[in-house]
Parts: C-alpha cells; sequence; structure tokens
C-alpha cells in the first residue's frame, strides 16, 4: 500500500516538474501583468490583443513562415521516408539493411545543434544563400528519418505475399504499389506526416542557423530574438499556451492512431 | 515436343546464400493435370512454384511455355494465377473487390466484371459475402475468396501454395473436396504444394516427390503408395516398414531373418535391397499354423477404422501392423504376406564412400580433416583414393566437440531392429549410420571412424 502510495507520488512529482514551466505560461496567459510572475488579476485581454493585431508585422509572418515550412519539410519528408521505407524493406536482410537503418537512427540521436552547425558548414562550403529554401531542406532533412520510422513496422506487419498477389493478378510494379501498398501504409504515412510537421514548428537549433542573416524568422528564433531583446512581450504567452495545445492535440491524434492500429493487426 | 504440355521445366537450379535449394529439377506438366509437389519443408517445392510464378528468376535452366522460354516475362505478364499460403488478400477492398481486382486491372467492362464475379462466388459458395470486409471472414472463407480471385481471371494454370495449410482439419477436408470439384469443372491445369502426403494423394493426377532440391519420384498416387522407388519416398508417403533385405535369386527376397516369395526379377542374386511392408499388407492372425512366421504383439491401439499394432517378430525385428481386428499385447501371432506386396528397391548405397587424398603411409584427408588410417600405408602420398566406413562402423557420439566430425541428424529411418540415420556434418556431406542408439531428428552429434574401419580403394 505504501509503497504504491510512494510510486504514485514519485509520478506526480515527476510530472510536476515536467510540465510547470508550460502551466506557469498558462497561467499568467490570463493576466495582463507586463512581466511575467506578477498576477494583477484575472484578464482574456492578452488573448483578445493577440487576435486583433496586437502582434508585430515580424511575429505574423514568422507564424506563416514556420506553419509553411512545417506544412512543407512534412510532405516532402512524407513522401521521401516512405519510399525509403519502402526500399528498405525490400532490401534482403542481412548488413546493408542493417547498416541503412543504422544510418536512418543516427541523426534522429545526433544533437540538433550539430545537424545545425553541419548544415550550416554545408550550405556556406556549397556557397547556398541561405534563407527559406535552406531552412525547408534542413527540416526535410531531419524529419525524414522519423518518418521511416514510423512507416516501418507498418511494412513489417503486412502481409508480404500482398505485393505478389497484386503482380500476381496482372498489376504492374507501380500499380501495385498504388493499389495496394500504398492503400495499406496510408495511415501511418500521415502519423509520419504529423510528427514530422510537430517536429518541424518545434524546432529552434537547427533553423536558427540555416536561416542565414535575410531577416527570415520562425516563431521559435523570433521568440528567441525577443526575449534576448528586453523581456518577453506580453502576447507572447497566450500565443505558447495556444501552440502547447495544438501540439498536444496532434501527438494525441498520433497516439491514438498507432494505438487503433495495433488493434486492428491483431 | 508433346502438344499437350503446358509447362516445361528444364534443369531448373537455385541457390540462396550459395545454398542449394533446386538443384537441376526438370519436370514436363499436361495440360489440364492436378499435378502436386510434395515433400518435406526446405524441399524446394515452394521455389519451384514461385520461379513458375515469376516471383523468382532461376539461377540455371528454363521454364517453357507451350513451348516458350518466359525466362523475360514479368509474373504480372504470365497467364498464371497464385493462391497464397496466408490468402494474401487485400485487407482495404471488401470480398467484391478483391475478387474483381484482376478484371479492373484488365478493363473488363463493369457488367462483365459483375457478372464474372457473382459466377465465381457462386462456385466458391460464398454468394451475399461480396460487400463484407475481408478481414472479418474466417479463415477457410478467405481461402475461399483467396480462390475466387484467382480463377475469376481464368488462368492457364492455377498455381496453389499450400492453401489448406492454416484450416482446421474438417475444414481442409472439405476444401480438399471442393478443389478437386472445381478443378473438373474449371479444366485447367493446377499446380499444388504440399506437406501433407493425404492431401496429395487425395487430390492429385500426379504427385511429383521432392527432398533436398531434388525431384525422388513422380507418378500418380497409386504407383508412388505402392511402388515407392526409395527409402525416403516409401517413408513420407503413408505408414511403412522399411527393412534391410537381400535379394536371393529372382522373384526370392529374403528379410527379418526369413525368406519370402515376391514378384521383382532383374536385380541379380545374393544383392542387398531396400524392402517396403505397407502396415495393411501384412496379414495377422491368432493361430501360427499356415502362418510364414511368428511374433507377439506388443502394443495395440485403436484409430478409428482400423486398429494400429507393433509386433516383435520370431527374429526380434519390430513391423507394425494395421488391421480391422485386435490381438491383445503379449498374445503370439502368426503374419502373413502376399508376393504381391513386397516392395522391393535397389540400395541407394550399401556403405559411406568419400573422395579421400593420402597423407603419409598412416593418414588419409577427407570430408576437410585428417584421419588416421593404417590402410593408407598400400598407397603413396597424394594418391586420390575413396574410402569407404560401413554404416554400423560409424560412431556418434552426444557432445560435438568429442567427434572429430560434426553435424546434425537430419534424416531417420527405422529398419525393424536398428535406426538408419543420415547426419548432415557442418561442412555439408552426408554420412549414414546404422545404430541401435535412439536419436531425434536435429540432435547435434558428434561423428568419429575407428580407424581400422576405413577402408581405401584406388
Amino acid at each position: 500500500m505504501i509503497k504504491k502510495l510512494i510510486a504514485r507520488g514519485y509520478l506526480v512529482v515527476l510530472l510536476v516538474i515536467l510540465y510547470a514551466p508550460i502551466l506557469i505560461i498558462a497561467v499568467f496567459s490570463f493576466t495582463e501583468a507586463k512581466v511575467l510572475g506578477n498576477w494583477t488579476g484575472f484578464s482574456t485581454k492578452l488573448y483578445e490583443s493577440l487576435f486583433t493585431g496586437g502582434l508585430g508585422n515580424s511575429m505574423v509572418r514568422a507564424i506563416e513562415n514556420t506553419v509553411s515550412i512545417g506544412l512543407l519539410s512534412a510532405a516532402c519528408s512524407t513522401v521521401l521516408g516512405t519510399v525509403a521505407a519502402v526500399g528498405i524493406h525490400n532490401m534482403r536482410r542481412g548488413k546493408g539493411r542493417r547498416a541503412i537503418t543504422f544510418l536512418n537512427d543516427i541523426p534522429m540521436l545526433n544533437p540538433d545543434i550539430i545537424t545545425g552547425i553541419s548544415l550550416f558548414i554545408l550550405f556556406v562550403a556549397v556557397g547556398v544563400t541561405q534563407g527559406y529554401a535552406t531552412v525547408l531542406l534542413a527540416h526535410i532533412s531531419f524529419c525524414t528519418p522519423y518518418v521511416v520510422l514510423t512507416v516501418m513496422p507498418r511494412l513489417r506487419s503486412m502481409n508480404p505475399n500482398i505485393y505478389e498477389a497484386a503482380l500476381d493478378l496482372g498489376a504492374t510494379p507501380s500499380q501495385a504499389l498504388w493499389k495496394v501498398i500504398i492503400p495499406q501504409i496510408r495511415s501511418s504515412m500521415l502519423s509520419g506526416f504529423i510528427l514530422a510537421f510537430t517536429l518541424s514548428i518545434d524546432d529552434f537549433a537547427v533553423t536558427l542557423f540555416t536561416k542565414g542573416n535575410g531577416g527570415l524568422e520562425t516563431l521559435s528564433t523570433y521568440i528567441y530574438a525577443d526575449a534576448r531583446k528586453g523581456g518577453l512581450t506580453p502576447e507572447l504567452r497566450p500565443l505558447m499556451t495556444l501552440i502547447f495545445l495544438a501540439v498536444l492535440a496532434l501527438l494525441t491524434i498520433i497516439n491514438i492512431r498507432s494505438a487503433r492500429s495495433k488493434n486492428n493487426n491483431r | 515436343m508433346n502438344k499437350d504440355i503446358v509447362i516445361s521445366l528444364q534443369h531448373l537450379s537455385k541457390s540462396y546464400d550459395g545454398k542449394p535449394v533446386l538443384d537441376d529439377i526438370s519436370l514436363d506438366i499436361r495440360a489440364g493435370e492436378f499435378v502436386t509437389l510434395l515433400g518435406p519443408s526446405g524441399c524446394g517445392k515452394t521455389t519451384t512454384l514461385r520461379l513458375i510464378a515469376g516471383f523468382l528468376s532461376p539461377d540455371g535452366g528454363r521454364i517453357l511455355l507451350d513451348g516458350r522460354d518466359i525466362a523475360d516475362v514479368p509474373p504480372h505478364k504470365r497467364p498464371f494465377n497464385t493462391v497464397f499460403q496466408r490468402y494474401a488478400l487485400f485487407p482495404h477492398l471488401d470480398v467484391y473487390d478483391n475478387i474483381a481486382f484482376g478484371l479492373k486491372l484488365r478493363r473488363v467492362p463493369t457488367d462483365e466484371i459483375d457478372k464474372k464475379v457473382r459466377k465465381v462466388l457462386k462456385m466458391v459458395s460464398m454468394t451475399d459475402y461480396e460487400d463484407r470486409d475481408v478481414e472479418s471472414l474466417s479463415g477457410g472463407q478467405q481461402q475461399r475468396v483467396a480462390i475466387a480471385r484467382a480463377i475469376v481471371n481464368q488462368p492457364k494454370v492455377l498455381l496453389l501454395d499450400e492453401p489448406l495449410a492454416a484450416l482446421d482439419l474438417k475444414m481442409r477436408k472439405d476444401m480438399q473436396i471442393e478443389l478437386k470439384e472445381m478443378h473438373r469443372q474449371l479444366g485447367i491445369t493446377f499446380i499444388y504444394v504440399t506437406h501433407d502426403q493425404e492431401e496429395a494423394l487425395t487430390l492429385s493426377d500426379t504427385i511429383v516427390v521432392m527432398n533436398e532440391g531434388k525431384i525422388l519420384q513422380v507418378g500418380t498416387p497409386t504407383d508412388i503408395y505402392n511402388e515407392p522407388q526409395n527409402s525416403f519416398v516409401a517413408d513420407f508417403i503413408g505408414e511403412s516398414n522399411i527393412l534391410n533385405g537381400r535379394m536371393i535369386e529372382d522373384r526370392k527376397v529374403e528379410f527379418i531373418g526369413h525368406t519370402f516369395e515376391c514378384v521383382d526379377e532383374g536385380f541379380g542374386c545374393d544383392v542387398p535391397v531396400d524392402v517396403v511392408l505397407r502396415p495393411e499388407d501384412i496379414y495377422i492372425m491368432n493361430r501360427t499354423e499356415g502362418a510364414q512366421f511368428s511374433a507377439t504383439v506388443k502394443s495395440c491401439t485403436f484409430k478409428g477404422v482400423h486398429y494400429e499394432m507393433f509386433v516383435d517378430t520370431d527374429n526380434g525385428y519390430e513391423l507394425m501392423i494395421q488391421d480391422y481386428n485386435a490381438f491383445a499385447p503379449g498374445s503370439t501371432v502368426g503374419l502373413l504376406i502376399r508376393p504381391g506386396d513386397i516392395q522391393v528397391m535397389r540400395k541407394e548405397r550399401t556403405c559411406n564412400s568419400f573422395e579421400a587424398e593420402v597423407v603419409d603411409s598412416g593418414h588419409v584427408r577427407m570430408l576437410g580433416m585428417e584421419f588416421e588410417c593404417p590402410a593408407a600405408s598400400e598407397f603413396k602420398p597424394a594418391d586420390k583414393v575413396t574410402a569407404e566406413v560401413d554404416f554400423d562402423k560409424v560412431e556418434l557420439v552426444d557432445h560435438q566437440e568429442d567427434g572429430m566430425l560434426s553435424g546434425e541428424v537430419h534424416f531417420l529411418l527405422y529398419k525393424g531392429n536398428h535406426y538408419h540415420l543420415t547426419v548432415l556434418t557442418d561442412g555439408g556431406d552426408h554420412i549414414w549410420v546404422d545404430t541401435d542408439d535412439v536419436w531425434d531428428k536435429g540432435d547435434l552429434v558428434g561423428v568419429n571412424f575407428a580407424s581400422e574401419n576405413i577402408r581405401l580403394k584406388a
């Protein structure tokens, strides 16, 4: 009994520590104080001004950039990652296949800062002007492995004869891919897309190193610059709260989907 | 060239990672025939089917369809359809769309598709199921849909890869009858892969028995059952007593310590042979007068239609007998075998023989090892010789490290009073062993030869 209480208590403490910072932002988004930490009574004024132009033009542009880079990089990495996953899946089991899956894992474990710096050096080395395109490319490159990892298990759980059955019934290899394989893995591709999107809007380190000096900002780099200029713009508090809720919703969708597909496979 | 032949396999071979799976097989399949490829797992039967379907390409040899080589024809252009072991239905399509898949790809008009799908659904007794989600169907129903999906395209040849293996016994029996009926109605060639000898005997016009990438025997079910050409086929098809024998002269064979009349001729005089007795072909009675030999009943088990008994003969051999009457364990019985029921087979080998090279006056090199061998003194070093070791002179030990060679028990045959084992060494060689000890298939063993038991021949 006591053991159970301690275990439960430990979990609660852990979750509080994890979520307290976000909770504080959320709580203080409902007060008007300029400085974070002062409670001047409940108010939804910050939310009102957030939606009525309290944000500067540059801030709006940052949000637009974040969303468009997120959607584009998620779409590209979903295509690339799916193709790669199908390719790896069809490789013969052995050294080559293990090497490729291992190489796929490295970018995910690699610290963002190293990915960012190496991409920065790469872009400088090949002489590309850094800006929107380089940020997009960078995001595609770090999102793709996650899509591969999301799609692979679905491919593995598929009946290996299905592709052959399609060929056997007269489908060309590309017809078999579109009419049989893609419909089978569509849900995990969508999960991969959502995951890639959240990773992209979440990214700071890689973006910072690849955005160049042309004035391109995403939300994360904008907030960072804003905070360094002298205190957080108060409107960012409700904005962050909303972003957190949006990401939470997306992650919940991914989890429900993967739980459901597991049930279906049984 | 015979016009009747649809598919002709010519000297096909295939290996995976250097391991041969198919070793130079040739086979002609006639139009409209129900051919079964039968063999234990790993014998190459599924590989053969996949080569025909085009999912694999052979390392050597040709596949002819109506006399034309189809090496360059991709699977989707071959006029064959396959029924897979695990059904391989498309889970995102319903029953109707699964069956219509092939027709839609060929752009068959919708109303014609409709007609054809309904017709095959009726054929596999699945009318009214067309809107069902395939994953909601039972295994047997899924298999029916898979069969319907294949035959709706009216293939020249239907390939079936252990289609009934995942079904329960009752369902399997029903489906066997239905498949046979379907074959009769459609009139197309069926190539059927199974490891179930009973299924093969029930369904086929022709059975092809395979083992270790080779075809051992091709024949009608009755031929294969009554006249197996070697002890593997005899052991694999049905129950059998396989015994060492000696052909004394034409129509006279000796085994289990008695001489019997038989119908076989042309083996020569005093030649060692294998003898196959089907357990239902041994007549058993409770008196010994008029019997050819006597035996004591060891056990008697009721098997539904018949009783299965094991008896010890007067000369100490164990035989399996099936009879409608039960004989109590411990009782003495008389046994009788009719000449026509004795199947005599030439022995594939009478001792182990290996390629060897003389190292010096006391050693030879064979099977990748150096062995002590006094007989080597009669030869010069570097002479190429044949080394022979009798089956009963091979010693097997429990621990692989205690043997000069290590290997695995690959196949075993009970020969009435001893076991005849095939040991596959780690180096890929076969060693045959006669032993009284009981080993199981898959046992890891060490193999030794006593130096004085290695004979050398130039």
